[in-house]
């Protein structure tokens, strides 16, 4: 039987991998694959945690599937706004949209 | 050590080489690719932890819906060059530290729980069914169900306005 804690250890390090390629990626492709990668390893927990804490009841997968929904809105609007830019501004390097910046 | 832990392990360190791979590989297309190979792993934890509904819906909404629109997009835009990472200088140096110390962080609080986390699961093999998942989605939670179905309607309608041409 496997422990609780390496399901833990596991997405703890996935979500740090996720992470770490939200930060240092530069195109904003490879900075939503990374949140995508976070979203997972949160995934994971809660319907880890779900099989050991309260296995009778079926929240933890309930929630699970309203995560995939939130993702898939979220990269359904981030896909786009990357399209909008890129036709504006024919990039989709995060450090060249900077209009907002001084 | 029993199969399923030689399983778990396997399974683990592909799931984590692919993640790694994601990131470093300079072409957007085989960093979606890889992925693609790190979802699939997660579906099958998804079924060592007999949430097979949750595993199906991995491999379909994720694996599939939501990685073919990434490859659409990158090849719509021909952004196939993710760029090189900073090799030095603070935005070398930053993602680094940040990412580490959430993972040193994260271990932490885990190693310092270690006993208090239970290492056997509970239950039979039949819960988490497809059935009493959807009888808890629209029992318990109706309301959490409804607003997620507006909040998909409401990022469909951004998506489309914000793509739209301005010629059509």
């Amino acid at each position: 039987m496997i422990p609780l804690s390496y399901f833990l250890v596991f997405a703890a390090a996935l979500f740090s991998i996720g992470l770490y390629g939200v930060l240092a990626r530069r195109n904003a492709i490879a900075i939503l694959m990374g949140v995508e990668l976070m979203l997972n390893a949160v995934n994971i927990n809660l319907v880890a945690f779900w099989r050991y804490i309260t296995p009778t009841q079926i929240a933890g997968q309930a929630f699970a599937v309203m995560v995939f929904a939130v993702a898939a809105a979220e990269v359904a609007v981030g896909l786009a706004l990357v399209i909008s830019i890129y036709r504006r501004r024919n990039t989709v390097v995060a450090d060249d949209i900077d209009l907002l910046k001084f | 050590m029993t199969s399923e832990l030689i399983l778990f392990f396997i399974l683990a360190i592909v799931a984590v080489a692919s993640a790694v791979g994601m990131l470093l590989s300079r072409n957007a297309v085989y960093a979606a690719l890889y992925l693609i190979l790190n979802f699939a792993t997660v579906a099958v934890f998804y079924l060592m932890l007999s949430a097979a509904f949750i595993s199906l819906v991995q491999v379909t909404v994720y694996a599939g819906a939501i990685m073919v629109l990434f490859l659409f997009v990158i090849m719509l835009l021909g952004a196939e060059h993710t760029g090189r990472l900073s090799e030095s200088g603070w935005m070398f140096w930053t993602p680094i530290v940040l990412g580490a110390v959430l993972a040193v962080e994260a271990l932490y609080i885990i190693l310092r729980q270690w006993k208090a986390i239970p290492a056997t699961q509970a239950a039979g093999s039949d819960f988490g069914a497809p059935a009493a998942v959807g009888l808890e989605l629209f029992q318990n939670y109706l309301l959490p169900f409804e607003v997620t179905s507006v909040l998909l309607l409401v990022a469909m309608i951004g998506a489309i306005l914000l793509a739209r041409s301005k010629k059509a």
